[in-house]
C-alpha cells in the first residue's frame, strides 16, 4: 500500500532540477511563447465576462460546501451512478487504484487500453503499472501522444507538451509513426496523429478516462476536451473506466453552469470547450456496455483534514496559475518533479505525499500572488505555501544552519538594544567584504545573492542614528 | 496630523535615504513625524519562510509600539501586507492563550490606521501633488504586494504624474514579479536570477535612468542586478522622488541620490 504522486518521491529538489531547464534556450523560448499565447487568449475571454468575480466566488463556495460534506456527496454520487448502471470502486492509494484498473482490464480480456488525458492516472503511475501487467496503454490526447512516443514527461497540467515546439514534435512523429516526409505544418502533424490514433480507437475495447467533474445528483461524469479523442474513447470501447480524485465531485448538475464558464476560459482561453461530454451509466445499444468509476483518495483526505490547506482541493486543474507564474514560466513543469507542476503543483504534491518528501516545492515561489489572483476557484496559493513552509520548519530536527540564523535574527529583532548592536556589528563586520562602497562577496547562503546581484555596503549611518542626531541637534538649537 | 513612522528594519539599516525622504515629504506637507525607537521588524521574513512562531513576538511588539498612533506610515507595501494579511490570523491562531483577546482588539483597532506611504498621502491626507521636482526619466515598478495585497493599482503613479520635470515611462509587464521574494532570492537563487533578467530587460527597454517603486526591497534586487551589469540605471524609493523639489535643488538642501 503506497501513496504515490508520479515519481516525485525520488525527484531531485526544485533548485537542482531547475538548473538544466534554465539553461535550455529552446525550452525557455517555447514556454515564453506558449504561456503568452494562452495568457492573452484567457485575458480576452475573461474580460468579456462581466460577472467573472461573482463566478469565482460561486465556484469557491460550491467547492467549500462540497468539501464540508464530502462523504455525503460521494455516497450520493455512488448511489446515482450505480442506479444508472455504473459501478463505483474506492481506492485508498495509488497501488490499490492500479490493481483495480488492471483487474478490470483483464476481466474484459484486453491487453490494451486507450486513454483520454488524465493527470490522475499520471499521479498513480497507471501506465507503468499496467505495463508490468502486460497491458499496453495508448494515450490519445495529442500532447500525451507526443509525450508517450517521445518517452518524455508531461510538463503542464493542461498542455502536457508545452515544452515542445512543432519541429520537435515533427521529429518524434517521424520516428514513431513511420511518416518520413512529414513537415512541421500543424495540419500535417495532426493528420499523422489522426491516422495513428484512428486505428486504435477502432480496435481497442477498453477505455480509461479521468473526470473534470463528478455530478452527485445525477451520478454523471463530465469530461471537457478540445480534440474529440475523448468523445472517441467514451463512445467506442466496450468498457469504460473512469479514475477520479474524490475532490472532483460537485453537488448538482446545475453547478456545472458555474464551472463550465470558468474552466475553459481559464484553461485554454476558450468560451466553451469544443467537446463537453456527460456520461451517466450505461445505455442499451449505445456507448460502452460496462462503466466503472474509481474514486481515489491517495492522500486527499489528509489534505481535507487540514483546515488551512483544505482549499487546495478546490482545484479544477485549469492550469491558469502555471501560465501566469513567473517561476513556472522560466523553469517549465519538469522542475517540479511531479505530474502536478506550477504553483498548484507546489502545494498539491507535498501535501499528497503528507509532507514527507517534495519539501523544496513550497519554496519554489516568490509569493508574488499572481496564482491567487488568476485562480478561478480562489485558492489562496501563497497562503497555503506559507502554511506548508511552517509545516516543514516544524518538522526540522537536528542542526540546521538556516534555522539557527532565523532564530538568531528573531532574537535580535525582539530587542532594540540587540537590533542596534547588530546594525553596528554589521557595519564593522562587512569591512572584509566591501570595496568601493559595494559588497563583493558574502559567506554561506548569502553568497547566493552575490552570484548575479551587487549589494550596496551598509551606510555609515542608519536611519535611526540620523533621526536621533537630528533630534539632538534640534534640542541643542532650542537651548542655545 | 501626527504620523508615526514604521521605517522597516531593512530601510533603517540599509536604505536610510528612504526614511529621510518620507520624513521630508510629510514635514513639508505640514505634518509631525514621530519615530518610536523601540521598533525593529514586522516579522515578514520569518513568517513567510515558515518561522511563524518566531514572528509572533515581532507582531506583539509592533502592536504595543503603535497602538496609540494616530496614523502609522510604512514605506514598504510588503511589510504593510504582512501586517494586514497575517497579523489578525496570527493573533487568533488556535493555540493562542485567552489573554490575547486584548491584543486582538488592539490590533483590530490599529489596522485601519496603518498606511503604506503613498496610501497615506492619497487616501488619508488627500494629496496628489506634493510639490516635487525630479527632472529625470523614471519608470515605476509595481511591487507584487502593492498590486495584489494592497490593491494600490496606479495610485503611486498618480503621485508621480504630478511631479514637475519628470519624464515618466511605463514599464512593460508591470504586473510581473521581479524575482526577489525575500528568502526566495537566496533559496532559489538561479530561478530568481532568471526572473530578474526578465525584469531588467523590461526596465532597460524603457530607457529610464531611474527605477522607482514603493518597496526598497524589490529595488535592492532590481538595482543589484542592474549595477552588476553596469547598466547605468539608478534606484530611488518613490519617497525620494517625491522629496525632491526645485528650490531644494537650487539651495543644495536636498540632493539626489541622497546619502
Amino acid at each position: 500500500m503506497a501513496i504515490r504522486v508520479g515519481d516525485s518521491d525520488s525527484a531531485p529538489s526544485f533548485q537542482k532540477a531547475a538548473l538544466p531547464l534554465l539553461d535550455d534556450a529552446q525550452l525557455r523560448k517555447n514556454l515564453r511563447h506558449a504561456t503568452d499565447v494562452i495568457q492573452s487568449k484567457r485575458a480576452a475571454v475573461v474580460a468579456e465576462q462581466a460577472d467573472w468575480q461573482e463566478l469565482r466566488t460561486a465556484a469557491s463556495s460550491i467547492k467549500a460546501h462540497t468539501l464540508e460534506n464530502l462523504a455525503h456527496y460521494l455516497t450520493q454520487f455512488e448511489k446515482n451512478c450505480s442506479a444508472a448502471g455504473g459501478q463505483v470502486h474506492w481506492a485508498s492509494d495509488a497501488d490499490e487504484a492500479n490493481r483495480i484498473v488492471a483487474g478490470l482490464i483483464r476481466q474484459y480480456r484486453s491487453n490494451e487500453v486507450i486513454k483520454i488525458k488524465t493527470i490522475t492516472s499520471e499521479e498513480i503511475g497507471l501506465n507503468n503499472a499496467l505495463e508490468k501487467e502486460g497491458i499496453r496503454a495508448h494515450e490519445t490526447d495529442l500532447a500525451e501522444v507526443i509525450i508517450q512516443l517521445g518517452e518524455d514527461k508531461s510538463s503542464h497540467i493542461v498542455v502536457p507538451a508545452i515544452h515542445k515546439n512543432r519541429s520537435q514534435v515533427r521529429e518524434i512523429f517521424k520516428e514513431h509513426m513511420n511518416v518520413p516526409d512529414l513537415t512541421d505544418q500543424p495540419e500535417q502533424l495532426t493528420a499523422a496523429a489522426r491516422s495513428y490514433l484512428r486505428e486504435k480507437f477502432l480496435r481497442v475495447q477498453v477505455g480509461v478516462c479521468g473526470a473534470n467533474f463528478l455530478v452527485a445528483d445525477t451520478g454523471s461524469i463530465c469530461i471537457v476536451e478540445s480534440e474529440g479523442n475523448g468523445r472517441m474513447c467514451l463512445t467506442l470501447p466496450d468498457a469504460l473506466i473512469c479514475i477520479s480524485g474524490i475532490e472532483k465531485v460537485i453537488p448538482a448538475f446545475r453547478d456545472l453552469e458555474v464551472f463550465l464558464q470558468l474552466l475553459p476560459r481559464s484553461a485554454t482561453g476558450e468560451r466553451m470547450n469544443p467537446y463537453n461530454s456527460l456520461w451517466t451509466g450505461v445505455r442499451p445499444d449505445d456507448g460502452p456496455r460496462h462503466f466503472h468509476v474509481l474514486l481515489l483518495d491517495n492522500g486527499r483526505t489528509k489534505i481535507l483534514a487540514d483546515r488551512e490547506a483544505r482549499q487546495t482541493l478546490h482545484c479544477i486543474r485549469c492550469g491558469a496559475c502555471l501560465n501566469t507564474c513567473p517561476v513556472y514560466r522560466n523553469t517549465g513543469g519538469h522542475a517540479y518533479g511531479s505530474p502536478y507542476s506550477g504553483p498548484i503543483g507546489a502545494i498539491v504534491t507535498p501535501q499528497l505525499l503528507q509532507m514527507r518528501s517534495a519539501q523544496s516545492l513550497p519554496y519554489a515561489s516568490s509569493l508574488c500572488g499572481a496564482c491567487y489572483e488568476i485562480c478561478p476557484v480562489k485558492i489562496n496559493i501563497p497562503e497555503v505555501l506559507i502554511h506548508l513552509r511552517g509545516e516543514i520548519v516544524r518538522q526540522q530536527t537536528g542542526f540546521d544552519i538556516e534555522a539557527i540564523a532565523m532564530k538568531t535574527a528573531a532574537a535580535v529583532f525582539t530587542s532594540r538594544r540587540r537590533f542596534e548592536a547588530a546594525q553596528r556589528i554589521g557595519r564593522i563586520g562587512q569591512r572584509a567584504f566591501v570595496s568601493n562602497g559595494w559588497v563583493r562577496n558574502l559567506p554561506g547562503m548569502l553568497g547566493n545573492w552575490m552570484r548575479v546581484r551587487d549589494l550596496r555596503a551598509l551606510p555609515q549611518q542608519t536611519f535611526r542614528e540620523w533621526w536621533q542626531q537630528r533630534a539632538k541637534a534640534r534640542r541643542d538649537d532650542r537651548h542655545v | 496630523m501626527r504620523v508615526s513612522l514604521f521605517i522597516t528594519c531593512y530601510n533603517d539599516t540599509l536604505f536610510p535615504a528612504t526614511g529621510k525622504a518620507v520624513v521630508r515629504v510629510l514635514e513639508r506637507l505640514g505634518h509631525t513625524v514621530d519615530f518610536p525607537l523601540e521598533q525593529t521588524c514586522c516579522g515578514q521574513m520569518h513568517y513567510n519562510t515558515g518561522y511563524q512562531r518566531e514572528a509572533m513576538p515581532l507582531m506583539r511588539r509592533f502592536v504595543e509600539i503603535f497602538r496609540d498612533a494616530e496614523a502609522v506610515c510604512i514605506p514598504s507595501s510588503s511589510c504593510v501586507a504582512m501586517i494586514r494579511d497575517h497579523y489578525q490570523e496570527m493573533v487568533s491562531g488556535e493555540n493562542q492563550a485567552q489573554a490575547d483577546a486584548t491584543l486582538s482588539s488592539e490590533l483590530a483597532d490599529l489596522l485601519p490606521r496603518v498606511y503604506e506611504f503613498t496610501e497615506l498621502l492619497v487616501n488619508r491626507l488627500g494629496v496628489d501633488d506634493v510639490g516635487a521636482y525630479f527632472p529625470h526619466r523614471v519608470t515605476y515598478h509595481a511591487s507584487c504586494h502593492s498590486l495584489r495585497s494592497l490593491h494600490l493599482g496606479d495610485l503611486p503613479l498618480s503621485l508621480l504624474r504630478k511631479v514637475h520635470g519628470i519624464d515618466l515611462v511605463d514599464l512593460p509587464n508591470i504586473d510581473r514579479c521581479c524575482g526577489f521574494g525575500g528568502t526566495f532570492a537566496i533559496k532559489m537563487a538561479d530561478v530568481s536570477a532568471a526572473m530578474l533578467a526578465d525584469k531588467m530587460k523590461d526596465v532597460e527597454n524603457t530607457g529610464a535612468e531611474v527605477v522607482t517603486a514603493v518597496d526598497t526591497s524589490c529595488l535592492m534586487h532590481i538595482f543589484g542586478g542592474l549595477h552588476r551589469q553596469r547598466a547605468g540605471i539608478r534606484m530611488a524609493h518613490i519617497a525620494e522622488v517625491l522629496a525632491s523639489t526645485e528650490s531644494d535643488i537650487q539651495n543644495g538642501e536636498w540632493t539626489w541620490p541622497s546619502a
